[in-house]
This record gives C-alpha cells, sequence and structure tokens, in this order.
C-alpha cells in the first residue's frame, strides 16, 4: 500500500478530452481521466459503450482524433518514433488472442525481444520460458498455438506480452472467448500480476475479478466514463441509474 | 466397475477389405454400374491396344536418340559442351550437399537426378557423354557424403544457390567470341533457362506488386494495380513479339538480345499473376494478426516479413505453384517467336526431310519431358504443404 501512495501523483497515463469517430459514429465523446502507476483498474459497460476503442487509443491501435494522450511522458502523436516507443512500453492481451499461427509458443514470445529489444536468441528464450513458467505452462512451449486450449493460448499470449516487460499492460476482454471452465485459470495469472504491481486496465465483465482486484472501476456508456468509484461503491452505491441497472444485469447470473 | 467400462479404449472398425470386396464395392455393386465397368474396359482395350501397336511395331523411335543433344541443347555449339556439363555439375553439388544436409524432398530428388543419369549412361551415347553422366552421379553422391549432418552449413549452402544462378548464366555464356552466343542456347536447356529466370525473378516481384497493392500510400496502389490490370489484360504472345519488334524499334541504339528480351516478358507478365495470388493470401490474414504485431511493437517490414508473408504464402502455395507450371509451360511460345527451345527443336526436327512424318514420336517425347518437369514441381508443392501443415490453424 505505501508504494502506491507514493505514486499517487504520479500518473503514467493522462488523458485530456479525447474523442474518437468511427466515419460519423462518435464512439469517444470526451474522456479526461489519468491513471497511477501500479493503479488498476477495470473498465466496463454495456457493448458498444466505447471501452474497447478506449483501450486501443492508448497503443494506437486506434488513432484518436481530437485530445491528448500522453504515456509515461510521452504524446501520442503520428510520430511514428512516439508510436513504437509507448507500443514497446504497453502490453496488450485481445479477445482472440491473436498468437501467431505459424510460431511455437516460444517463437511467439521470442519475436518482440529479439526483433524489437533486439536481444539475442538465448536471452530471449530464458526471459520466455522463465515466463512461461510464470504462466504455469512451461510444457507448452515447443508446440503450436493451434495445439493448445484457449485458455493455455491466452496465457503465451499474456507471456508474450510482458516479454516486452512493458510498464502497462491492456487487457481486452481476455476472458470473453474462453469456455467457463478455462476463465479460472487465466485470471490466475492476472490476479498474480495485479499483485506484482503492474499498472493495468482491463476491460472486462468478470465482475467478481473487478471487486477483488481493482482499485477503481470505470463505467463506460455510450462513449463517455458515466461513473467511476472504487470497487465497493461502485457495486454497493451505485450513484447513475445505468449503473444500478447495469450492475443488477450483471450480478444475476 | 463403472469407471472402468467407461474409459475402456475401443478401437475403430478396421476399413480394409480385400480386392475382390474392393471390387465388388467400386465397380461391380448393380448391375448398370457392372455394364458401365464392362464397356469402359473394353473400350481402354481398344485404346491401349491402338497405341501400343503403334508404340511398339509403327514408331520409329531412331528419331529420338538421333536428335538427342539437339533436344536437350539445341544448337549449343559440340565443342563448348563441357560449359554445360560444368553447369550441370555446379547443380550436382549443390544438390548433393542440400540433400545431405535437409534429406527428405531434396534427398528424393537427388536419387531421381541420379537415377536419370545413370539411365542416361546406360544409352548408346558417346563415350565422352557417358564419362560426364557418370561424374554427375559420383559428384551428387561424393558433396552428399560431405553435406550430411553439418547443419551450420545450411545458410552457406542456400547462399550458395543464390549465387549459382549468376555463375551459371556465366558458365554457360562464356566471354564475348570465345563464348557461346544466346543465340546458340536451344532445347531444353533453352526452356530450363527461362523457365527458372522466370520464376526465380517474377516471385518476389510478384510479392512485392503485392504488398504496393495493399499500401496505404494511394499513388504506390495505383501504379501497382495499373500495372496487373494491363499486364494481365494483354495475353503473353503479344507481349513476347511486343518485346521482340517494338524494342528495337523504342531504343535503336540498346542492343537487348533475344533470349534477353523473352526473359523480360515472361517475368514481367509471370509477375502480375503471381501478384494477384499473393493478394489473395495478404488478404486472408485476419485483421487481429497485424494488430497484435503492432501491439508487440514490430515494425510495417518486421510485421511483413515474419508475421503476414509466412502465412499468407504458406495458404496460397496451390496457387503459386500453379503459376509456376504455367510459366514453364508458357515458355514454349517463345518457339513461335523463333527461338529454338524445346518445342522450337521438335518443330525443326519435324520440319528435317531426314524424319518427315514423325510428329506423333516427336511431339510424344517434347510433351513426356514438359510432363516430367511439370510433376516434379507439383510433386514437390505438395509435400511442402503436407510439411508446412503442422501448427496452421
Amino acid at each position: 500500500m505505501a508504494a502506491q501512495e507514493n505514486a499517487l501523483n504520479d500518473p503514467i497515463i493522462i488523458c485530456e478530452d479525447v474523442h474518437k469517430w468511427f466515419d460519423d459514429f462518435h464512439v469517444l465523446k470526451g474522456i479526461t481521466t489519468s491513471f497511477q502507476k501500479g493503479e488498476r483498474a477495470v473498465i466496463c459497460g454495456p457493448s458498444g459503450s466505447g471501452k474497447s476503442t478506449f483501450i486501443r487509443t492508448l497503443n494506437r491501435l486506434e488513432e484518436h482524433q481530437r485530445g491528448t494522450i500522453i504515456i509515461d511522458g510521452v504524446e501520442l502523436t503520428d510520430d511514428l518514433r512516439n508510436i513504437n516507443l509507448i507500443r514497446q512500453e504497453v502490453g496488450m492481451v485481445f479477445q482472440q488472442f491473436n498468437l501467431f499461427p505459424h510460431l511455437t509458443n516460444l517463437e511467439n514470445i521470442t519475436l518482440g525481444p529479439i526483433r524489437v529489444r533486439k536481444l539475442t536468441k538465448t536471452e530471449a528464450e530464458e526471459i520466455a520460458l522463465s515466463l512461461l513458467e510464470r504462466v504455469n505452462i512451461a510444457d507448452q512451449a515447443y508446440k503450436y498455438p493451434a495445439e493448445i486450449s484457449g485458455g493455455q493460448q491466452q496465457r503465451v499470449a499474456i507471456a508474450r506480452a510482458l516479454a516486452m516487460e512493458p510498464k502497462i499492460m491492456l487487457f481486452d476482454e481476455p476472458t470473453s472467448a474462453l469456455d467457463p471452465e478455462m476463465i479460472s485459470e487465466v485470471l490466475d495469472v492476472m490476479r498474480e500480476l495485479a499483485h506484482s504491481g503492474m499498472t493495468m486496465l482491463v476491460v472486462t465483465h468478470e465482475m467478481g475479478f473487478a471487486r477483488e482486484v481493482a482499485d477503481r472501476i470505470m463505467f463506460f456508456a455510450e462513449g463517455v466514463v458515466i461513473e467511476e468509484a472504487a470497487p465497493a461503491d461502485f457495486f454497493d452505491n451505485p450513484q447513475h441509474e445505468r449503473t444500478k441497472l447495469f450492475i443488477s444485469q450483471t450480478l444475476q447470473h | 466397475m463403472e469407471d472402468q467400462e467407461l474409459t475402456q479404449e475401443i478401437k475403430p472398425p478396421t476399413n480394409t477389405k480385400g480386392a475382390a470386396r474392393w471390387l465388388k464395392d467400386n465397380l461391380f455393386d448393380t448391375w448398370y454400374n457392372a455394364i458401365l465397368t464392362c464397356l469402359a474396359l473394353v473400350c481402354l482395350f481398344f485404346a491401349l491396344k491402338g497405341f501400343l501397336t503403334w508404340a511398339f511395331t509403327e514408331a520409329e523411335w531412331d528419331v529420338i536418340p538421333a536428335n538427342f543433344r539437339l533436344f536437350m541443347v539445341g544448337s549449343y555449339p559440340q565443342e563448348q559442351i563441357w560449359r554445360v556439363w560444368n553447369a550441370i555439375y555446379i547443380l550436382s553439388a549443390l544438390m548433393g550437399l542440400s540433400a545431405g544436409l535437409w534429406g527428405g524432398l531434396v534427398f528424393r530428388f537427388a536419387v531421381a537426378l541420379s537415377g536419370v543419369w545413370f539411365i542416361s549412361a546406360l544409352l548408346p551415347v558417346e563415350l565422352s557423354t557417358r564419362g560426364w553422366c557418370l561424374g554427375a552421379i559420383a559428384m551428387i553422391a561424393v558433396s552428399f557424403f560431405l553435406g550430411r549432418g553439418r547443419t551450420g552449413l545450411r545458410p552457406w549452402i542456400l547462399g550458395g544457390w543464390i549465387l549459382s544462378f549468376p555463375v551459371i548464366m556465366v558458365v554457360l555464356r562464356g566471354f564475348g567470341e570465345n563464348g557461346v552466343l544466346t543465340s546458340n542456347w536451344g532445347g531444353l536447356l533453352l526452356t530450363l533457362i527461362l523457365a527458372v529466370v522466370g520464376i526465380v525473378v517474377s516471385f518476389p516481384l510478384g510479392v512485392f506488386l503485392a504488398l504496393c497493392r495493399q499500401s496505404d500510400l494511394p499513388a504506390i496502389r495505383w501504379v501497382s494495380t495499373t500495372y496487373i490490370e494491363t499486364v494481365r489484360g494483354v495475353p503473353l504472345i503479344t507481349i513476347l513479339f511486343m518485346g521482340n519488334v517494338l524494342i528495337p524499334i523504342f531504343m535503336p541504339g540498346l542492343d537487348i538480345n533475344q533470349v534477353l528480351r523473352m526473359m523480360f516478358g515472361i517475368t514481367f507478365f509471370s509477375a502480375a499473376y503471381m501478384a494477384e495470388n499473393v493478394r489473395g493470401g495478404l488478404q486472408g490474414i485476419p485483421r487481429g494478426q497485424h494488430e497484435a504485431a503492432q501491439a508487440v511493437g514490430l515494425n510495417y517490414v518486421q510485421t511483413t516479413l515474419f508475421i503476414v508473408l509466412p502465412q499468407a504464402l504458406r495458404s496460397v502455395i496451390p496457387a503459386i505453384v500453379g503459376q509456376f507450371i504455367a510459366l514453364f509451360k508458357d515458355t514454349s511460345l517463345v518457339a513461335i517467336i523463333g527461338l529454338i527451345d524445346l518445342l522450337g527443336v521438335a518443330r525443326s526436327i519435324i520440319n528435317n526431310p531426314d524424319w518427315l512424318g514423325l510428329q506423333a514420336e516427336v511431339y510424344l517425347f517434347a510433351a513426356v519431358i514438359y510432363f516430367i518437369f511439370c510433376y516434379a514441381m507439383s510433386y514437390a508443392s505438395q509435400d511442402v504443404e503436407t510439411g508446412l501443415g503442422i501448427g496452421h490453424i
């Protein structure tokens, strides 16, 4: 806790009035927020609310059209050097895993360290194997993604992102494409990561995970942040009608 | 007890049947199928009987050995034939080394090639030719044992294959007056040179054009699209005629020899089709692959080289090899321009008064040679596809 309090006035992500359109469709309508080093934020909301788009703007998979985003002191602009710099500091985990099917799990993880961080193959493999150990699938290193289960694939994807030694991890609905019995193995890994002090932004519908791990829950609807609060306040004392409705619907099952 | 029954292993039913059962199931399962089978057998018998009678009694196969040199190298001068053998030896050495290093497909090709040389040595050919043939076998064998197990050599051998390309051209051509003018290149030699140059150059060119057509920059996209659509809108024979007739008119000072002009024509033509094949593969790559590569921090070139192309090309191997085979056969169009490739040789032999009326024999022989090379490419492609099958979703 002490470490977190020290970091309180040291935001690693700053968003100022971020807007985004898909053609005429206004997806993000002025998001202003900041995230502290080591903060664990869970972003939830109905589908189409812009939550995925928002975290995708943070590593420029989507371009924001108005406002400013500053990641670890570097502003996201069209400058390719800045984009590549930021992408090295921001790891991302996708809903569909997006592993590279033609590479083994180990090669999936070592590709970035070898090509971007310019490590030697031996160094990269050492890191990759220890990361696979950390996500509990060291025995799957030399298999291909198609040969392992969805939960294992997602853990490889997390290891792949971690191999770049990012300062921030973005999770875009990491468990939505998984069979129910595999969700917990991925959440376990994310929980462990959260306890290690990683800055995490997680878009998810797993409210149990949110309540347990998050420092803050942000509720998105129609491109704006309607409500944000610590989990206890968010679940037990929601302020807005939309939030109340959402919570009652998600907690039903 | 119940648990045991649940996990008890049950073997799948066996599907193997005897020959008699197979015949009954596939050819004689109903009375009308039995009639059709009998009819087909009768037709087959008459067709084969006609062909075999012709092949063994009427056909004058003398024309093949008598013109064998022409079929192989055209009017390549006899006293310079060592150049061709040197080229073959360079390739044999690389083949043997590769067979030792990689085994599998290359090994099978090396064995097949040795078999061809062995059979050639048994044929009634000149003594020197026999020597060359046996030498080629020895070359393959020696380099096979040299290469075996030395995996560290692999990048060098790959480099060797790439380097062998210009080296062989120089060996075949020689220098100035003492060399062999390309106008004397002919027969199977010319066909192979045109095809190999076409394949080796049009492939990267096609990949490049396909990437350009997918570019975010409109200017690059338009240039590439215009090129591809223009070339695809014109028959190859027209392009070859234009290369032959128009280049000398538009660039009178520039003396580009005819073989080179045909190479350009075939390569640029094939590249347009190659580009469209590759584009099909590029479009099949899900957006998530690009995004994942970007998220890891790979730039455009790295994403293309390590993520996009390996997957895209793998998925279009059948189309690409189909294009290679088409190109190999299309080289025969240069015979119309006046080059004496394999088909050109066949035509010239038929027109030779000594061998009048032997079209069937000569064309059949040419067809068999075309088939062998095309089938080898097809076989290689199937093998590569199987080999790459693992790990692909």
